[in-house]
């Protein structure tokens, strides 16, 4: 509001002391990972466990982790993208119902939203496992009805590594959109209808615009973690679905080439980057950049 | 749509109830606005007005009764498929759209190709040509106000509704807005329910005025029949100040009906009394009461009443505001214009009171007297 008298200045120092521990925190947790990480990413690749490691400024790292893992890169995102886009019609419905149609439920349907954080994102991933296991109940079920084949399988193909996606990453879909859908006054809605558009009208042309910091949020939430997720495709898939984390992964412990995997993170962190803040402009909810 | 019989499309509510889980908000309404009016519905706080427009509006459905508009009935229609519009007690724009999309709203719901043009012609309307392009959130509460009346406005509705639309307005821009919803209204020539709790408003716009209480209309008419002639006590102090004097009828003629009020007969129209026999309320306006010291003439021939004593003076400029002490213990208000041929009567004078009797009024002793003061804004 343009009229609140901004309130009296009480001198840059008490400000400068409020700003510190935020500016202590980012420095030993994002600056110094970070600067550690780029310099992991410019070793020189000759370099081991044994013999040690050098910041050579060795530019290849970058086109030669291209050339070498090109192929779960791209299916990362298309995985993460996938199951983000079902995370997102998934969770827009159920924070719609528990926005709008929860009545006095509410609360309790918030607490079960989160109540998988309850147990560990690990033993989760292996019930997905058991859940979708070649003689287990759900590949039954789907064959008796013909859905799947007498040979099909679900565990180890992109359906169960999407699917656990969706399942592991709903939570930060659902609660911001929750959030922004539940601040929208209803009586916009009622106004909608007033001026003749039919509810589904009125959804798409109030409700959805103004959920849209949600779906950012949402989204963000929901692609970032997914797509640099390993358990998913190590637990539910076969080596033709690992994912870029499991390669960072392999890279890091196993085959201790550290700058390959150095070099793989940041190229993974700045394409996520690119599409996020294409994505969310094109949402319009440039206030969450 | 079709046509009522004699071609007219008044709205009419009939004995309609709105009944929530623990409380009837509205009881077994019966309204008829004609097509074309400033009507006002009028009332305190939390008496149903709202209630009453969303019935209309169809965001809520009546528990019983019917609504139409000329021989359409359309209790049960969609809010969507009315043609009457709303503009909203707080005006709910919708706030990620421009001024321009928020009135364009319901023309492009309706089909309609080539908005531009009317909605600019609408804006004009409303003075906010230059405010297009902003966002509502940019505006002042006036300049909001007339979006909303212009975003419900644009689409023409048989009837438009107007929940409270000035009362977040300060005083002086509410004054300014009543003359100016008035012009509009005589220049689209729609229909318009206004809804208010402030009386002035109410009579100073409306062609007919209902003053709704407690969920079901006192008394409906034009600002002046209700100011000069309340039938209920609620009326009567809601709609500017009475004083109600009790009394006993004692005799009913061709023209009056006279009473005994503390020992001095009073006559009453025969129109404006509303009890015929037995104990009685007589009203009277402050205005209407003539004051002067004890013993001087009054030049008003009428019902006169002497003994009284000045207990409160106030000092308003136009006219000065009496408190009188009756004999039977009772203060009465009498308002004299400031015409400069009397003195200011100070507080302890011995004065005599007088009125005309066609001024006066008889309500029914089982009315509360004191019904409808404190609800006054
Ligand atoms: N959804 C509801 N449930 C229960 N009571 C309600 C509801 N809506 C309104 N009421 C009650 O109905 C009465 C009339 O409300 P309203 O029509 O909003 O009054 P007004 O507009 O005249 O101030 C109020 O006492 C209010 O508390
Ligand atoms: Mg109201």
């Amino acid at each position: 509001m343009s009229d609140v008298v901004a309130p009296r200045r009480r001198g840059p120092s008490v400000a400068a002391w409020l700003l510190l521990p935020g500016a202590i925190w980012l420095a030993l947790f994002f600056v110094v990972p970070f600067y550690s990480l780029v310099a992991t990413s410019l070793f020189d690749p000759n370099g081991s466990v044994l013999s040690g490691y050098e910041v050579t400024w060795h530019f290849a790292n970058f086109s030669d982790a291209l050339r070498d893992h090109w192929r779960p890169l791209v299916r990362s995102l298309v995985y993460a993208g996938i199951a983000t886009s079902f995370c997102l019609v998934l969770g827009y419905l159920l924070a719609y119902a528990i926005a709008f149609k929860a009545g006095r439920w509410k609360t309790l349907l918030l607490v079960m939203v989160i109540a998988p954080f309850f147990t560990s994102f690990l033993v989760r991933t292996l019930s997905w496992k058991l859940i979708l296991a070649d003689n287990g109940w759900v590949v039954d079920a789907l064959q008796a009805v013909h859905v799947l084949g007498p040979e099909d399988r679900l565990l180890a193909t992109p359906v169960a590594v999407i699917a656990g996606l969706t399942y592991n990453f709903l939570p930060f879909m659902v609660l911001p959109l929750y959030a922004s859908l539940e601040k929208i006054d209803l009586r916009l809605i009622e106004a909608a209808q007033d001026l003749h558009a039919n509810p589904f009208v009125a959804f798409f042309k109030v409700t959805w615009p103004l959920s849209l910091p949600g779906v950012a949020a949402g989204t963000m939430l929901t692609f970032i973690p997914a797509a640099g997720d390993y358990i998913n495709a190590q637990l539910l898939g076969s080596p033709n679905e690992r994912m870029i984390g499991n390669i960072i992964q392999n890279l890091f412990t196993t085959t201790g080439d550290y700058a390959a995997a150095g070099a793989l993170s940041v190229i993974l962190m700045a394409l996520i980057l690119v599409l996020i803040m294409t994505w969310v402009r094109k949402a319009g909810a440039e206030d969450l950049v | 749509m079709s046509q009522a019989a004699d071609g007219s499309r008044d709205l009419t509510l009939t004995g309609v109830t709105k009944e929530y889980a623990d409380f009837t908000a509205v009881k077994s309404l019966d309204l008829t606005v004609p097509q074309g009016e400033f009507f006002a519905l009028l009332g305190p706080s939390g008496c149903g007005k709202t209630t009453t427009l969303r019935m209309v509006a169809g965001l809520d459905t009546p528990t019983t009764g019917s609504i139409t508009l000329g021989d359409l009935d359309i209790t049960y229609a969609k809010p969507y498929q009315r043609p009457v519009n709303t503009v909203f007690q707080n005006y709910a724009l919708f706030p990620h759209l421009t001024i321009f999309e928020n009135v364009a709203f319901g023309l492009r719901r309706k089909g309609v190709k080539n908005v531009a043009q009317p909605v600019e012609a609408m804006l004009e309307l409303v003075e906010l040509t230059s405010q297009a392009r902003k966002k509502p959130t940019q505006l002042s509460g006036g300049q909001q106000q007339r979006v909303a009346l212009a975003r419900a406005l644009i689409n023409q509705p048989e009837v438009l509704l107007l929940d409270e639309p000035l009362g977040a307005l300060d005083l002086k821009l509410r004054r300014a807005m009543q003359t100016e919803l008035k012009r509009i209204q005589s220049e689209v020539g729609l229909t318009f329910v206004h809804v208010t709790h402030d009386q002035e408003e109410a009579m100073g716009m409306a062609d007919t005025i209902a003053v709704m209480n407690a969920g079901v209309i006192e008394q409906m008419g034009s600002p002046v029949e209700l100011y000069d002639n309340p039938r209920t006590a609620f009326v009567a102090n809601f709609l500017g100040r009475s004083s109600l004097m009790a009394a006993t009828v004692k005799e009913v003629t061709s023209e009056y009906v006279k009473a005994n009020m503390h020992g001095t007969v009073v006559s009453i129209p025969i129109e404006r009394a509303h009890v015929r026999e037995g104990s009685a309320w007589v009203g009277i306006r402050p205005e209407k009461v003539l004051i002067a010291a004890a013993g001087t003439p009054i030049d008003a021939p009428g019902n006169h009443i002497e003994g009284g004593i000045v207990t409160d003076v106030n000092y308003v400029g136009v006219s000065t505001e009496y408190l009188v002490r009756m004999p039977w213990g009772q203060e009465i208000g009498a308002f004299a214009q400031n015409t400069g041929h009397q003195d200011i009567l100070p507080v302890g004078s011995q004065v005599d009171l007088s009125w005309r009797p066609e001024f006066a009024f008889l309500l029914d002793s089982d009315e509360d007297p004191n019904a409808g003061k404190e609800e006054q804004a």
